[in-house]
C-alpha cells in the first residue's frame, strides 16, 4: 500500500533520520518509534504527502489514505455534526445517520449540535477520529492518535483499529502510549531504521 | 472508495466557509466599519469642502476599498492553517484549484458583495455626482472579485508566517493597481459624463484572468505554507 525508500531528513542541520525503507502492506500495523525530537511527525507528513521538498528517498501510495495529525481540525464555530461531515466531504456522501453514528462511536451522543468551541480538547480530538469509523479509506497514517483521549476511548479506538486491520487495512502509527491491540506490530526505530 | 465529485465538495467547502463567516458577524461588520471610517477621515484631512471631496471621490473610494481587501486577504486562511483543516483540504482527492475558488469566493460574497452594495451610501457622503454612482457600484462588485483572487494569492504566501500582514502588503499591492487604475477610471468617466463600459469591460477582462491563473498561484501557495 506504501513503499518508501532511502528516507532520509535534515532539519537545522542535524540528520534526524536516514535510509529508513519502508513497505506496508495489506493487514500490517506499523509503530514508528523514537524520542520526541527523532523526527516521528516529520516522517509521517512525508509518508502522507504532506512534505515534499527537504528529504531525500522516494515515497509511492497505492491506496487511498486517511491522514489524521497532531491538530484536530475541528472549527470551534462548527458543532460536531458539521464539523464531521465536512471533515469526510471528501470522500462520497456520507447519510446523517452514519455521521451520528460515528459520532456516537466515539461517545460524543448527545454533543451532536453544541457548539464544538464549548468542548474540551479531548472531545475535539474524538470528533477526529470519528472519521475512523466512517472512511473507506484502507490506509490509515495516524499521529498520536491516543493523546488527549481518555482510557475507554482508547479501548474503542483499539477495538476499531483491530477491526480495520482484520478488513485488510493498513495502519501506521505514532504513539508514545503501548498499542495494545492484539495484532501483530512490526516497530519502527527511527534511530536505527530497523523494521522489527 | 470513490471520492466525491469536485463540484460537491466545493460546494460543501463554500458552504462552510459562509456559515463560519455568517456565525461571527463581527468579522463581516469590520471590513465595512473601516471603509465608513477611512472614508470619514477625508474630509477632515482634504477639508469639507463639497467640490474637492466630489473630485476626489473616485480615488478615495477605490483606494479605501483595495485598503479593506487587504486587511481581511491576510486572514482566509489562517485559522484553517492554524487547526490542521488546511492540511486536510491539501490531502482531499478533490482538485486543490476549485477548493481554492470556492475559498475566494466565499471571501468575496462577505466582503466585496457587500462592500459594493453599500459603497452608494458612502459615495453619497463624499458628494459624488449620483449619475457615477451605478458606475462605482459595478467596478467595484468588478474589482473587489479580482482583488479577492490576487489577495488570496498573497493569504496563501503568507499564511505559513507569524506576522505576514506587512509582507502580504508588499506582495500584492503592486498587482492591485491596475484593477485600481481602471476601476476609478470607469467612475472618472461616468462622472465626466462618456461612457463606463469599456473600463467595466477590462475590469471583466481582468477578473476572468485572475479566475484561470489565481486558484493555481494560491493552490501552489499553500502546498509551500503547509510543507514545513
Amino acid at each position: 500500500m506504501l513503499r518508501a525508500r532511502e528516507l532520509g531528513l535534515e532539519r537545522g542541520g542535524r540528520q534526524l533520520f536516514s535510509g529508513i525503507e519502508l513497505q506496508l502492506e495489506r493487514g500490517q500495523l506499523v509503530q514508528i518509534e523514537g524520542a520526541n525530537g527523532a523526527g516521528k511527525t516529520s516522517l509521517l507528513r512525508i509518508l502522507a504527502g504532506l512534505s515534499r521538498y527537504g528529504f531525500s528517498g522516494s515515497v509511492d501510495r497505492f491506496a487511498p489514505q486517511l491522514f489524521l495529525g497532531h491538530q484536530s481540525a475541528v472549527k470551534g464555530l462548527l458543532t460536531p455534526r458539521e464539523n464531521l461531515a465536512w471533515h469526510v466531504a471528501g470522500e462520497a456522501g456520507f447519510s446523517a445517520e452514519a455521521i451520528d453514528a460515528a459520532l456516537a462511536a466515539v461517545n460524543l451522543y448527545g454533543y451532536e449540535d453544541v457548539p464544538s468551541h464549548a468542548l474540551s480538547a479531548g472531545q475535539h480530538r474524538r470528533v477526529n477520529l470519528a472519521r475512523l469509523f466512517l472512511t473507506r479509506a484502507p490506509l490509515w497514517l495516524l499521529d498520536e492518535p491516543f493523546t488527549a483521549i481518555d482510557r475507554a476511548g482508547v479501548a474503542a479506538l483499539e477495538a476499531r483499529l483491530l477491526e480495520h486491520l482484520q478488513q485488510g487495512g493498513g495502519v501506521l502509527l505514532t504513539s508514545h502510549q503501548p498499542v495494545a491491540v492484539a495484532y501483530p506490530l512490526l516497530r519502527l526505530d527511527l534511530a536505527s531504521g530497523a523494521l522489527l | 472508495m470513490t471520492p466525491a465529485s469536485a463540484a460537491g465538495f466545493c460546494f460543501r467547502l463554500l458552504r462552510r466557509q459562509l456559515v463560519l463567516g455568517l456565525r461571527r458577524p463581527v468579522e463581516l461588520g469590520n471590513p465595512l466599519l473601516f471603509f465608513a471610517m477611512v472614508v470619514a477621515l477625508f474630509p477632515l484631512g482634504l477639508g469639507p469642502a463639497p467640490d474637492t471631496l466630489a473630485d476626489f471621490a473616485p480615488g478615495i473610494l477605490w483606494i479605501v476599498a483595495l485598503l479593506s481587501n487587504l486587511l481581511t486577504s491576510d486572514a482566509v486562511f489562517r485559522s484553517d492553517l492554524e487547526d490542521g483543516s488546511l492540511e486536510q483540504l491539501l490531502l482531499a482527492p478533490q482538485p486543490l484549484y476549485f477548493s481554492a475558488l470556492a475559498y475566494v469566493l466565499a471571501h468575496w460574497l462577505l466582503t466585496g458583495l457587500l462592500l459594493g452594495l453599500v459603497s452608494p451610501v458612502f459615495a453619497l457622503m463624499l458628494g459624488l455626482a449620483p449619475a457615477a454612482i451605478p458606475a462605482l457600484a459595478f467596478s467595484l462588485l468588478l474589482g473587489t472579485a479580482v482583488l479577492s483572487l490576487i489577495g488570496g494569492i498573497g493569504g496563501a504566501l503568507t499564511v505559513g508566517l507569524k506576522r505576514g500582514g506587512m509582507l502580504i502588503s508588499l506582495l500584492i499591492l503592486p498587482f492591485y493597481m491596475p484593477v485600481l487604475i481602471f476601476g476609478s477610471s470607469a467612475v472618472q468617466a461616468a462622472l465626466n459624463g462618456s461612457p463606463a463600459g469599456p473600463y467595466l469591460a477590462i475590469l471583466g477582462a481582468l477578473l476572468c484572468i485572475s479566475i484561470a491563473l489565481a486558484p493555481m498561484a494560491i493552490a501552489a501557495g499553500l502546498r509551500i505554507s503547509v510543507d514545513t
